[in-house]
């Protein structure tokens, strides 16, 4: 047993943990948070996306272990109580979702999305600069699988939240 | 996965030294290495993780950058003078992973991470690099993603790193500290090794040899890395190529060129380089320089496709890199 002190959602958490948890079982299991899905638990779905000092992440491939001190925010920690976040608000006037599995990712993916537009931070299809067009969006959320394929209307959603920031 | 002991270490003494212990692995951003613990492919008994080891800068040099082994893919990709000075890097490692994974994988660990063969991954089934002596399935078997140059009858995986081949096409450095105390500097073109008759084994590096810093030298004045795959993101090289040089009134100075997806390591395209280094761009040089370079290559079967497909991409790249240069005079 190791142990391991992080904050989730704004809450500090001082735990004894085996090593070979993984983040996603960590928040799943251990802190019964299970807002983060499992889809394939190899880092190819995104599924498990949370973010983690800022930065999303694949929780399913990182040990909780490794996250010393670290501030982890999941689907849970994305509202302001009942309030939605307005990616959330999106997702939802966009019907940007079926089943409702690969949500939690997505939405944790572009939320810190959003923070990289804003840094200016450049995906592969950006030339000089970041240009909020279908083509980027698309990109950047490579690595959230959606088996209902509601990716026009998640590009939507996020294009339109992107939009009312810039 | 197996149990572990794990360590977090302050300093690279400290790293190399607890690496020391039996079976142990230095764990990066652990995108590689956490996967393959899972499928039990990778059994560690210590984990020593180096992620936040003080390599997270990325300093100027005189004439280059000096990139710690624990900055990830996606700050990497993104720092300003990257982008400016080396876009073959930059656009290397954008076009690897997703943004997830760049965040966590680091410098260190992409360029160590190991073969996406399938028959690897699957412990059903025969495979030398995973169990030397088993034999290899992708050998008659679906080999679509497997090696053309290099191979042997004992392996015939393929590196999957991206940015390994922007490295090699960039002559950088790779800086490590051996087990026993001292450093060291490999070339990056020198790091992996061919499969040979010891296909488990993937690099020159020793059991608990860090490496803690990448050189980047002089900027080339005209860079490309171009990758082909089967969806247009999300997906590894079927070929790939990094290309890098100078031109001198109108020739080629110092030119490197690299191929991914094509063997055991990022493939440094030395004969090529050797027929274009000091000539002036043509499209029949481009052809003679690719024929030079692929004059051994050799398909498995379901992958003879990518040995006409790394001549037109190598003579399709130089065409575009030289073409904006020949409008201008
Ligand atoms: C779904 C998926 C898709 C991917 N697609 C791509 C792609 O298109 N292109 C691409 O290039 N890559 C791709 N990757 C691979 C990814 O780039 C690598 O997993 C990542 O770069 C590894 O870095 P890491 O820090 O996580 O390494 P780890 O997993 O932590 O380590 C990998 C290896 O390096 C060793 N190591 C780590 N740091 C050091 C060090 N400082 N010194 C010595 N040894 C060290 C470890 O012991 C281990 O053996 C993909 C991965 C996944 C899961
Ligand atoms: S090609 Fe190499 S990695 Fe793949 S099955 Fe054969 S020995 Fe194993
Ligand atoms: S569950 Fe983590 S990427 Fe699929
Ligand atoms: S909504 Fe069903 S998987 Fe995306």
């Amino acid at each position: 047993m190791h142990p391991l002190r992080l904050t989730v959602n704004g809450k500090p958490h001082d735990l004894e943990i085996d090593p070979r948890v993984s983040l996603l079982d960590l928040l799943r299991e251990n802190l019964s948070m299970t807002g983060s899905k499992k889809g394939c638990d190899h880092g190819q779905c995104g599924a498990c996306t949370v973010i983690v000092n800022g930065r999303r992440i694949n929780s399913c491939l990182s040990l909780a272990v490794t996250h010393e001190g670290d501030d982890v925010t999941t689907i849970e920690g994305t509202a302001d109580g009942e309030a939605l976040s307005p990616l959330q608000a999106a997702f939802v006037k966009h019907d940007a979702f079926q089943c409702g599995y690969c949500t939690p990712g997505q939405i944790c993916s572009a939320t810190a999305l959003l923070d990289e537009l804003k840094r200016g931070e450049p995906s592969v299809v950006t030339k000089e600069k970041v240009e909020l067009v279908d083509e980027e969006i698309r990109e950047r959320m490579s690595g959230n699988l959606c088996r209902c394929g509601a990716y026009n209307n998640i590009v939507d959603a996020i294009l339109e939240v992107a939009e009312a920031r810039t | 996965m197996r149990p572990f002991s794990y360590s977090r270490v302050a300093d690279d003494k400290a790293a190399v030294a607890a690496a020391g212990a039996q079976n142990a692995k230095f764990l990066g951003g652990g995108t590689n290495l956490v996967d393959l613990m899972k499928h039990e492919i990778e059994r560690p008994e210590t984990l020593v993780d180096v992620s936040r080891l003080p390599h997270e800068e990325i300093e100027q040099t005189e004439s280059g950058l000096r990139i710690g082994a624990a900055v990830t893919n996606s700050a990497l990709a993104a720092d300003a003078v990257v982008r400016e000075k080396y876009p073959l890097l930059s656009t290397a490692l954008l076009s690897g992973a997703t943004q997830q994974l760049r965040n966590r994988a680091t410098t260190g660990g992409n360029f160590l991470q190991r073969t996406r063969c399938q028959y690897f991954y699957d412990t059903q089934r025969a495979c030398n690099k995973r169990e030397p002596g088993s034999g290899c399935d992708a050998i008659g078997g679906l080999n679509r993603f497997h090696a053309i140059l290099g191979a042997s009858e004992n392996c015939i995986a393929v590196h999957p790193s991206d940015m390994a081949v922007a490295m090699v096409a960039l002559g950088a450095d790779a800086e490590t500290v051996l087990p026993q105390g001292g450093v060291r500097t490999i070339p990056a073109d020198a790091l992996h090794r061919l499969p040979g008759d010891t296909p488990h084994i993937d690099h020159q590096l020793a059991q608990g040899e860090l490496i803690t810093h990448v050189v980047l030298h002089k900027a080339p004045q005209y860079q490309m890395y171009r990758k082909v795959r089967d969806r247009s993101s999300y997906a590894f090289a079927v070929v790939s190529i990094g290309i890098a040089f100078d031109l001198l009134e109108g020739h080629f100075m110092k030119i490197r060129i690299a191929f991914g997806g094509v063997a055991h390591k990022p493939w440094r395209a030395a004969r090529a380089e050797e027929v274009l280094e000091g000539k002036a761009p043509s499209r029949a040089l481009f052809e003679e320089a690719a024929d030079a370079e692929l004059a051994e290559a050799k398909g498995q079967g379901d992958n003879d496709f990518k040995i006409p497909l790394m001549r037109r991409l190598i003579v399709a790249s130089l065409t575009e890199m030289t073409s904006a240069q020949e409008k201008a005079a």
